[in-house]
């Protein structure tokens, strides 16, 4: 067990964002209600997967829409309890803790609000490794726990139970209900014990957005260039640099999907960087050589203050640090790549390890 | 019409305040720099009375004045001469989570307000109402909040999609406030984004005391100097004009003026459209760019006195090069310039006016590249391997800046502007050309006397009901109109911005629209 105060919130935040991948919604909406959480019920109380019983009961909390709604009609903060309350009361029994859904983004810092409420702790793990577009992408779906049944709730206290046949209906009824209510709602679903959740969650994730974040604030307090310690940190590889000189977005289905151009600078003057997205960064392509791919996080980060840059807050001009970030393996099974591999999100290649990918470039050259 | 047709443009930086006069076509008669005194005022009634004094200026025909002025800025770094503000946020129950001002810095806070109101209301993005108005309640605190404050601001959830709870919200509390009491509603301030548009706001409410003082100090000045019947116009930072009247319901938007006027200013000086100007000044360099005539602007949220806002502020990149950056030479031949700085002192402490610091501006003297500057006699035991160094970095400081803020890999053209332009060489790395435009010392107020006035609307746009094209066509419409009511020459109105960002993660195709319109002023 593990208290979580303040400062450890700052930096999740800033952690958070650079495992979004460019999406997930900016942490900072998550940010603000923790840390009126914790003026509120105090620090928040955060156990790692190991501590978790096997027969404990626990289960998911996010929010589900667009963020640029939630940063508008700020929440109520009784939303996510409410789902999770609903969810209690659906299947007859008190959940012992929280997990957050999403290690990415937005979602990342919205559960320990929830947890604080109900008075449980947080537990230190989640179910992407990273942000992801829809409910159905977690690790959960590929040890087949059921999302549902999954309680939407809404700042007016309206309560919307799903029972769906299958998790991708669970993220396409949910939606809507998002959709009807306003266009941000807070989920409880993937209710499940200890021992499930020890053997599908990614273990670790909030710890680790804590530490990229102190890594990049403790570089900036030194005058050192954070990006080496990220790197080593996360595992990941430089993949290119350069600055950003075109950008285009447009909506299909709910989701902004669009592609940005880098031209080279330093060590990569006279090369090109092509990034595709779809809310996230999705692939990252050189010429006809593809430098990572979904599921492997790409993460554009600003050069000079190592601070991500969003899909959103990409213009011309920015010049950024693009990385590759090694998922988890449960994402590199068979199954994993099937729902969240690039044929999935239209790119007709095979999955290839970031770190792979790596070696084989440097062969070439 | 009448012969009233020249204008005088003012611009208080943080060590100078410059002063120009303008002709009917926009000929410079006359320019001035003055040192920005500690009080403001002082300084722009120098300059003024200096600037007027001018060869062939004649006073009698000066019918519009513009003041570009950094009090508003102040006032909030300084937490001085504030508003207290009663803090009404409509939306509950949403927005519960997250109370008004929760990360301001403590004293900012303690200054300007301890009353903060959260009422039922609001709207949805597609403009359903989330609950009714709670009329009742508002009444209730317009009585709590009599005599316990000086101004209101009022934020409601969407009002820049449906801003009717604000606007009937405003009508209740003058109903029990009176009709003159400063109420500032987040509609008419800021973009989506509850927090920051909801802080700009209660800054805006904040500012409302300062804002009239220093209109009306300004027009007092101006009659001292027998100019009486002259309009008034505030600068606001996109490089436009807002009427005094104006400014003292948006004081906000005055703030950070300053950069998007010497950007402008340089734009006019220079007949250019798209360069990066460079603003050498006494302890910084600014950088901005030029697109199409106006400041390029930044897409990150900006900080005002530590609070953050959705402003859009211009795109400046600074870095701590100006002419009193004091140079050093370490033990291993490094050479160091600034980031520290004598600052305006640099006439009394440089060695070339007889001081004891070494400076920026003795090395562009010793290296014989500022004629007319100080006296080159005190500088010429300079060791050459130093001054050759010592101008190495400083060009260097300035190449690798444009370069960030280019944005494609060709030549750009630069125009270097600022009372310490002389540190720049005239020819640069990855530059085009190097213009230093006539009276580049005054590009400051020459934008605030040329500033045009605009008109700007940003909203989201459900794109089912009308498609994309139709959208936008409606959008800048409505800017269009904005632009005329604020006095715009309908004849001149171009559409300089047009913006348009799906929201993520929404079906429906709901877009966030934003359309700028800008005229020249109706004279």
């Amino acid at each position: 067990m593990r208290t979580i105060g303040k400062r450890e919130v700052e930096d999740m935040a800033v952690g958070a964002a650079v495992l979004a991948s460019g999406g997930g919604g900016d942490p900072y909406i998550g940010k603000l209600m923790a840390l009126q959480a914790i003026d509120e019920y105090g620090p928040f109380q955060m156990i790692s997967l190991d501590e978790l019983p096997d027969d404990a009961f626990v289960c998911a909390s996010h929010m589900l829409g667009a963020p640029t709604v939630l940063v508008e009609k700020v929440p109520n903060g009784m939303e996510g309890v409410g789902a999770v309350d609903a969810l209690e009361k659906r299947l007859g029994r008190k959940f012992d803790a929280i997990m957050p859904l999403e290690a990415g983004g937005l979602n990342s810092l919205l559960p320990f609000q929830v947890a604080a409420a109900k008075g449980v702790p947080i537990v230190d793990c989640d179910g992407m490794g990273r942000a992801f577009p829809e409910l159905r992408h977690v690790t959960w779906t590929l040890f087949d726990i059921p999302a549902c049944p999954a309680v939407v709730c809404d700042e007016k206290g309206d309560v919307v139970t799903v029972e769906a046949v299958d998790n991708a209906w669970a993220e396409r009824l949910s939606r809507n209900a998002a959709i009807t209510t306003g266009g941000s709602v807070f989920m409880a679903d993937y209710a499940m014990t200890g021992a499930q959740a020890k053997k599908a969650s990614i273990p670790g994730t909030s710890t680790y957005c804590e530490q990229i974040g102190r890594a990049i604030r403790e570089a900036h307090e030194q005058n050192v260039d954070p990006l080496p310690v990220i790197l080593d940190l996360l595992g990941a590889f430089e993949l290119f640099r350069g600055k950003l000189d075109d950008v285009a977005r447009r909506t299909e289905g709910g989701f902004v999907r669009g592609y940005a151009h880098f031209a080279g600078i330093d060590d990569y003057a006279g090369r090109e960087c092509e990034l595709r997205f779809q809310n996230e960064h999705l692939l990252a392509k050189s010429g006809d050589e593809v430098l990572c791919s979904a599921p492997d996080l790409i993460a554009v980060l600003d050069i000079e203050t190592a601070l991500p840059i969003t899909t959103e807050g990409m213009k011309y001009g920015a010049r950024g640090v693009v990385i590759g970030i090694p998922v988890h393996e449960h994402w590199r099974s068979e199954r994993g790549l099937e729902i969240a591999g690039p044929r999935y999100f239209g790119y007709d290649i095979d999955f290839v390890p970031v770190e792979e990918r790596v070696v084989e470039s440097a062969n070439e050259q | 019409m009448s012969n009233k047709d020249w204008r005088i443009g003012i611009d208080v930086g943080g060590t100078n305040t410059d002063a120009v006069v303008l002709d009917e076509n926009l000929n410079l008669i006359s320019a001035v720099k003055s040192p920005t005194t500690e009080d403001v005022m002082s300084g722009i009634e120098n300059a003024m009375e200096a600037v007027l004094a001018g060869e062939g200026v004649d006073r009698s025909r000066i019918g519009y004045a513009m003041l570009g002025t950094t009090h508003c800025t102040n006032a909030i770094v300084e937490r001085k001469r504030l508003d207290r503000v009663a803090v009404i946020r409509i939306g509950a129950p949403a927005t519960r989570a997250i109370k008004p001002m929760i990360d301001w810095p403590a004293e900012l806070r303690t200054a300007i307000s301890d009353q903060w109101f959260l009422v039922g209301g609001g709207h949805e993005f597609d403009g359903r109402e989330i609950a009714p108005l709670d009329e009742d309640e508002l009444r209730r605190i317009a009585n709590q909040v009599k005599g316990e404050c000086d101004s209101v601001a009022i934020t409601s959830v969407f009002s820049p999609v449906d801003a009717s709870h604000e606007t009937r919200a405003a009508a209740i509390m003058r109903e029990a406030l009176g009709d003159d009491f400063p109420i500032s509603i987040s509609s008419e301030i800021g973009s989506v984004s509850l927090l920051e548009r909801e802080n700009a706001t209660i800054l805006n409410a904040a500012l409302v005391d300062v804002a009239k003082t220093t209109s009306e100090s300004f027009i007092a000045a101006l009659a001292g100097e027998d100019i009486t019947d002259a309009e008034v116009y505030l600068c606001q930072n996109d490089g436009t004009l807002m009427s005094a009247e104006y400014a003292m319901r948006y004081p906000i938007l005055t703030i950070a003026c300053g950069p998007t006027n010497s950007i402008r200013g340089a734009s006019f000086l220079t007949g250019l459209k798209d360069a990066v100007v460079v603003d050498v000044g006494g302890t910084t360099t600014d950088l901005g760019v030029l697109t199409h005539g106006f400041p390029r602007e930044s897409m990150l949220a900006v900080e005002i006195g530590g609070v953050r806002t959705n402003f859009r502020m211009p795109d400046i990149i600074s870095i701590g090069l100006g002419g009193g950056s004091i140079v050093r030479q370490h033990e291993d031949g490094t050479v160091t310039v600034g980031p520290d700085s004598v600052g305006y002192r640099v006439t009394k402490e440089a060695l070339c006016f007889g001081g004891h610091t070494l400076t920026a501006t003795d090395i562009v003297v010793a290296a014989g590249a500022a004629e007319g500057v100080g006296d080159p006699a005190l500088v010429a035991d300079l060791d050459p391997e130093l001054v050759k160094k010592a101008r190495a970095v400083m060009t260097e400081m300035v190449e690798n800046c444009v370069d960030r803020m280019k944005t494609s890999a060709g030549d750009i053209d630069v125009i270097l502007v600022g009372g310490g332009s002389i540190l720049v060489p005239s020819e640069l790395e990855g530059v085009a050309r190097v213009l230093k435009p006539n009276n580049f010392g005054e590009a400051n107020a020459v934008g605030s006397a040329i500033s045009q006035v605009s008109g700007q609307i940003e909203r989201v746009f459900s794109l089912d009901k009308l498609g994309r094209a139709e959208t936008l066509e409606v959008a800048k419409g409505l800017a269009t109109e904005e632009a005329i009511k604020a006095g715009a020459d309908p004849d001149s109105i171009q559409i300089v911005e047009v913006e348009d960002v799906p929201l993520a993660y929404l079906p429906g195709n709901a877009t966030r629209v934003r359309v700028k319109a800008v005229g020249d002023l109706k004279i």
